[in-house]
């Protein structure tokens, strides 16, 4: 028999080389691979969902525009217009026919407005008119994030007497394409507040009910049980209901997205709960204990990484949920009041089948919502495909 | 000669992924005899399992039969080219559990869960005999009697989940034979089960063989188990057969380097390490381990209610001489596990004393436990369960250090580095995450996390369970190594008599929570004493084909016992 | 052992009724003032003025004036002899007025869930099967847009399109001429006809859910060994199919009712109030916004009881099916 020392070390074949059942992804580079930390090996796999990539730039887009909400909607969205009332979109033109011949410019073509001399109805026509548009031009007055005072607009009519209506006028006049602008940003952090709420609430239930086990787990499971069994509509109606319609915008903000919070929270705890009862009883994690490892470290170091990914996967698709509810109530007049302007709000004045069989671009937050809502699964469903690289 | 029942022919299956076909099975040819046994032997990812499955043509998805044939010769027939069919159509069915019967490995899984056993068996016979629901039902109650499940006519309507693993199999075995095949396949039929039971298993298929002269394609990567069953081998390695013939002949004079190989990590495996490093005569004991109780209590509904118990560990004591290795040897369910890990408090114990240098481990509190557990160090069974796969080589290592305050800075990764190369792993790969190592690779980390604090004792439980045979000695050659170099005494848990025999100077044979016996190995492995351990040691397959038939098997009944 | 199990379960069913009837209780309670308080501002808009003795007189007549767990155990213990209170608003006992709503509400809710299953199940399977075939793309596709589309604006599409395009009202659930009709065959046919559209605007998303859910059961079933093993018995791929993954996979496909009728309820309200359908929906909200608070209570305790009980029926169907469950 030889010498131990002799035959470890003399273990090549396997030495430098990937196991040949490795699941991982392929593309990478074997060196490049090993040393791949979770996030990396998240991202690999994440590059691979192209739909679940198409949701993160479109989610990155709407984002950005209820950043700069202000700066991106021409006009001030609670304007009233008498003579625009149920103005039509106008499509944006961009190649010029002048006498000096093809000029690259943007404008959209003035509509004017008829009533019906025997049926007082109104219509609107092209008068043949060019307005035009540039970038960077002078608007209605506001102050960016309630900070500076500016007229600035991303884009605005040459002349600023001139009006246009990228998405139509609603009965009021009131530009649409400001509105939607304006409501993305409420619906939309509404989602992200509701989400940071859920989130408190669902790791720590979650996390309580995990790791302690035994009776706790037992009361937060019924609790987190009987939750889910209510039907959340009729609970946040009577919960809305409550509300003062008196109340200042921010005050109803904020019990609104605590109202719909009330639905995300549970399957957060739910998974936050299965991650930890799963884990706590793992090799790894009975190795970190015997290290000498305290309960602060491995929970933080050692149990907290593997679950954040999955919690911003569950996160991820408990936004839309949010926004969801958000429309709903705000859409049956529980929600949000006017003069605040959200998804729901706007989707509010298309109740009436009059209003919409005259002025279909009402729907057009809908298109918002539908998109934000796709945009938010797709994601959501990438991230967790793409959350444990390491499971088979 | 009669032609072959089945003749693989050059056959060729690959796996059309995105980057292209790539092969598993290079042109591999074999012929299955009536009333003979071939073993296909190989470790894994070497195709054995594609193999078994092409013969139904059964491929799984992704693969294609890119060539070959295999043509099948029944008794009263003639030959059927079985890659010819069409997979889906009529005469490929009419074969499938008709014609040629398989078993697969995993008799947990292999049974639908929401269907009773009988109804599952009776739906084989029905699909290929003309007989009435009743009619079946008695054969399949037939069947199950010859597959020695007690009470048959209950067992028909039970679900697999009521029963245990040996009885599942059995279960599947009554089902593949319930046409009386003219070949049985079987995928690793008995891996996943108890030695003990392995044996029973492979008795029966022996008996059922001789009784209905099938022939049998048995698919192993155990050599032990090739010796007990196969009249012919067939050694695969990476898609390509690499030798095959008689079972002897493969033996005694095994020519391909790989076959050597797999013969002599079993082979080392048959007797102490030469290397070993026994403890002094007057060594005093490190630990002492006096009537220790664990019970598991299932608790319930919403008041927590204890409905059940389990005791897993039930009086067991014992003592660990300084630089001592004993072994804790048992079956799945016998609490070998629990007592390593009551040990190291993983687990708190319920009752009975864990003296530790002076120290009892039961009562100790968590400063005690603190100090203790940078003395007393375990390594784990799975080393893929067992590292963090979020964390580099170097933090998995480094951890106990830190948290200790042992070391920090260059210094940290210095200690890191070497303890690297102690274990036979180049340091440059320390800032590597685990998913980067193979299975040995991954278990020579968790042996350098082990010793990082420089321990005296160490549990290994099931270090090399998860391992391929030839990566096992490989792994048990380092804590040998360690052993002799660091004085260090082991507590040594697996269910594997021969890496017991190979590393332990001293055996516990655990059963139903009981240490049953206990003792020098060698003693108690050429004369036991308690019936189990006679009954755990004549069921362990004898890698030697010649020695088939010369040991009485015993069988242990604890209600007659 | 199986009638231990659903005995247990609907023992089990005692404290989460208690539990929804003091949620619902609080709910109603949690407006700032009560039904008085909103009457005399009604009363107040039309210049009348009620003095502080009819005001006290009217609270105690209603029980306002009583502390709070007095009033709950008044209403609850009316509630279990079949009183649910008087209507302040339609002065009329509320029970008259929500039976037949109620019911129409449960027809909703179940025929929806019958559509949801029978559209679902089928077409989950064929996606698990054929995965990554066009079909398969298109199909999710849809469930993707199905999740993604709120009930409300289906709803209005769909209306909207009725309207522009065929000039035709498609709210309610039956024609004028039935309205307050008695119940007859010709008036459950006319309801019929009406049923399809809330049927299909309220069931898109659960169904898109479903066929998620039945496509990603299916797909973890289709690889077990077992399947394997039936193959290998020489059953044709349909008989296999059917017999054995979709047959597991169907288990948590069961399950889904306990959060797909919340769910259905929950979209009942929104969907019937953009319908205008005569189901609990829009007297509720109406009752909601009055401070009604009896007919709020007894309209967010059934339809929160109805929810209940279906996750009791998913429970008992499950422990049918799956003999697993049994044991735990």
């Amino acid at each position: 028999m030889t010498n131990p020392a002799e035959t470890t070390s003399g273990e090549t074949p396997e030495t430098n080389a990937l196991p040949a059942d490795s699941h991982l992804p392929v593309d990478a580079q074997p060196d490049k691979l090993a040393v791949a930390s979770q996030w990396q090996l998240t991202w690999w796999a994440f590059r691979k969902h192209k739909l679940a990539q198409l949701g993160l730039w479109i989610i990155g887009l709407l984002y950005l525009l209820s950043i700069f909400a202000e700066f991106v909607a021409p006009d001030d969205p609670t304007k009233q217009n008498r003579r625009a009332v149920f103005h039509p979109p106008q499509m944006i033109h961009f190649v010029d026919r002048t006498e000096d011949g093809l000029r690259l410019r943007p404008y959209v073509y003035e509509m004017d407005r008829q009533r019906d001399p025997d049926t007082l109805a109104i219509s609107y026509t092209p008068s043949g008119e060019k307005i035009y548009l540039r970038l960077f031009g002078r608007g209605a007055e506001y102050k960016f994030w309630g900070l500076w005072e500016t007229d600035i607009h991303l884009f605005a009519t040459v002349n600023p007497r001139d009006k246009f209506f990228l998405f139509g006028a609603d009965r009021l006049g009131r530009d649409m394409f400001s509105r939607v602008m304006y409501g993305t940003r409420i619906s939309m952090s509404i989602g992200l507040v509701g989400v940071a709420i859920s989130l408190v609430l669902g790791i720590t239930l979650g996390g309580i009910s995990g790791y302690y086990g035994g009776r706790i787990d037992a009361v937060i499971q019924r609790l987190i049980e009987f939750v889910l069994s209510l039907p959340t509509i009729p609970i946040w109606l009577a919960l809305a209901a409550a509300l003062p319609p008196s109340w200042p915008i921010y005050q109803q903000y904020f019990v609104i997205t605590l109202i719909v919070s009330l639905v995300g929270w549970t399957e957060l705890g739910r998974v936050v709960r299965g991650r930890f009862l799963a884990m706590k009883n793992d090799d790894f994690v009975i190795a970190a204990r015997l290290d000498g490892a305290s309960e602060r470290r491995i929970i933080f170091r050692h149990m907290l990484p593997s679950l954040t990914s999955h919690i911003i996967a569950s996160l991820t698709l408990a936004i839309p949920l949010m926004i969801l509810a958000e429309t709903g109530l705000s859409f049956l007049g529980l929600g949000l009041q006017p003069p605040a302007i959200s998804w729901g709000v706007l989707l509010k004045e298309a109740q009436n089948i009059l209003s919409i069989s005259q002025a279909p671009w009402l729907f057009i937050p809908g298109g918002f919502v539908v998109i934000a809502v796709l945009a938010f699964n797709f994601l959501g469903d990438g991230m967790r495909d793409a959350a444990d690289p390491y499971s088979h | 000669m009669t032609p072959p029942i089945i003749s693989v022919q050059d056959l060729n299956v690959g796996f059309s992924l995105r980057q292209g076909v790539v092969d598993v099975l290079h042109g591999i040819s074999f012929d299955l005899h009536r009333g003979k046994t071939t073993c296909i032997v190989g470790e894994s990812g070497s195709g054995k399992s594609v193999t078994a499955r092409t013969i139904l043509n059964m491929v799984p998805r992704p693969g294609v039969i890119n060539g070959g044939r295999i043509e099948f010769t029944p008794k009263d027939g003639d030959t059927v080219c079985l890659t010819e069919l069409d997979p889906r159509g009529k005469e490929i069915r009419a074969i499938r559990g008709g014609r040629i019967g398989m078993i697969f490995q995993e008799p947990m899984s292999s049974l639908s869960p929401v269907h009773t056993i009988g109804s599952q068996i009776i739906e084989a016979i029905r699909l290929h005999r003309d007989v009435s629901k009743k009619e079946a039902r008695e054969m399949a109650r037939d069947l199950l009697a010859q597959v020695e499940i007690p009470t048959p006519d209950k067992a028909l309507d039970r679900y697999p989940f009521e029963f245990s693993g040996g009885m599942r199999q059995r279960a599947m075995i009554a089902m593949a034979l319930s046409c009386r095949p003219d070949v049985l396949i079987a995928d690793e039929p008995t891996t996943a089960l108890d030695v003990t039971t392995q044996a029973e298993i492979l008795d029966l298929m022996r008996n059922l063989q001789r009784d209905l002269g099938t022939a049998i394609m048995f698919i192993t990567h155990d050599m032990g188990v090739v010796a007990e069953i196969a009249d012919e081998v067939v050694v695969m390695e990476k898609g390509h057969v690499v030798e095959q013939g008689d079972v002897h002949q493969i033996f005694d004079t095994p020519r391909h380097p790989y076959t050597q190989k797999l013969l002599g990590a079993v082979k080392r495996l048959e007797e102490p390490a030469a290397a070993k490093v026994r403890p002094p005569a007057d060594a005093g004991p490190i630990l002492t381990v006096d009537d220790l109780h664990l019970h598991f209590e299932k608790r319930e509904g919403f008041f927590q209610r204890v409905t059940d118990v389990t005791k897993a560990v039930d009086g067991v004591s014992f003592t660990l001489k300084q630089g001592e290795a004993l072994g804790i040897v048992g079956e799945s369910g016998s609490g070998k596990t629990t007592v390593g890990r009551c040990i190291a408090r993983v687990y708190d114990p319920n009752a009975g004393l864990i003296d530790y240098r002076g120290r009892d481990l039961v009562k100790a509190g968590p400063e005690v436990l603190r100090d203790t557990r940078r003395e007393v160090r375990m390594i784990f069974q799975d080393p893929f369960a067992s590292l963090n796969p979020r964390m580099t080589v170097q933090q998995i290592i480094a951890e106990p250090l830190v948290v200790n305050g042992i070391a920090k800075g260059q210094e940290l990764e210095d200690r890191v580095a070497h303890l690297l190369r102690e274990v036979g792993l180049d340091p440059a790969m320390m800032e590597r995450y685990p998913h980067a190592f193979s299975g040995g690779q991954r278990q020579r980390i968790v042996v350098a996390r082990a010793i990082a604090l420089e321990p005296k004792l160490v549990i290994a439980d099931e270090p090399t369970s998860a391992l391929d045979v030839s990566i096992r000695t490989q792994v048990l050659d380092l804590l040998l190594k360690l052993q002799a170099e660091r004085g260090l005494s082991f507590i040594f848990i697996s269910h594997d008599m021969a890496v017991i025999r190979y590393f332990c100077d001293r055996v516990a044979v655990m059963y139903q929570g009981r240490i049953v016996e206990i003792g020098e190995t060698e003693q108690i492995i050429t004369d036991p004493q308690h019936p189990y351990t006679k009954a755990l040691l004549s069921s362990v397959p004898l890698p030697d084909p010649k020695l088939r038939g010369t040991r009485a098997r015993h069988r242990y009944r604890p209600e007659v016992a | 052992m199986i009638w231990r199990y659903i005995l247990k379960r609907i023992l089990w069913m005692v404290p989460f009724l208690f539990a929804v009837s003091v949620v619902a209780f609080l709910l109603i309670q949690a407006p700032p003032g009560d039904y008085l308080t909103t009457y005399i501002a009604k009363l107040g808009e039309s210049n009348e003025v009620l003095d502080q003795a009819s005001v006290d007189n009217l609270r105690a007549r209603f029980g306002l004036d009583q502390p709070l767990y007095v009033q709950y155990f008044k209403w609850v213990s009316n509630l279990v002899q079949g009183d649910f209170g008087m209507s302040f608003e339609w002065r009329q006992p509320v029970s008259d007025l929500v039976w037949e709503r109620m019911g129409l509400t449960m027809m909703l809710s179940f025929s929806t869930l019958l559509f949801t299953w029978a559209v679902a199940l089928p077409i989950g399977i064929f996606s698990a099967v054929r995965k990554y075939s066009i079909g398969d793309y298109v199909v999710t596709t849809l469930g993707f847009i199905g999740l993604a589309t709120p009930n409300f604006l289906l709803a209005l599409v769909l209306m909207y399109i009725g309207v522009v395009h065929f000039g035709a009202d498609v709210g309610g659930l039956f024609s004028s001429e039935y309205q307050n009709a008695p119940w007859s065959w010709a008036k459950f046919v006319d309801l019929m006809k009406h049923l399809w559209l809330p049927v299909v605007v309220l069931g898109t998303g659960a169904t898109a859910s479903l066929i998620r859910v039945m496509r990603a059961n299916l797909l973890d079933e289709l690889h077990k060994p077992y399947v394997d093993t039936a193959r290998a018995k020489g059953l044709s791929e349909f008989a296999l199919l059917m017999k054995y993954p979709v047959r597991v996979a169907l288990n948590p496909f069961i399950s889904t009712i306990g959060w797909v009728l919340p769910n259905l309820v929950s979209g009942a309200v929104v969907t019937a109030i953009v319908l205008s359908l005569p189901t609990a929906g829009p007297l509720m909200l109406q009752a909601l916004l009055s401070q009604d608070m009896y007919l709020a209570g007894a309209f967010v305790l059934l339809l929160s009881s109805l929810t209940v009980i279906g996750m009791l029926i998913s429970d008992i169907l499950l422990v049918l099916l799956d003999p697993r469950v049994r044991y735990d």
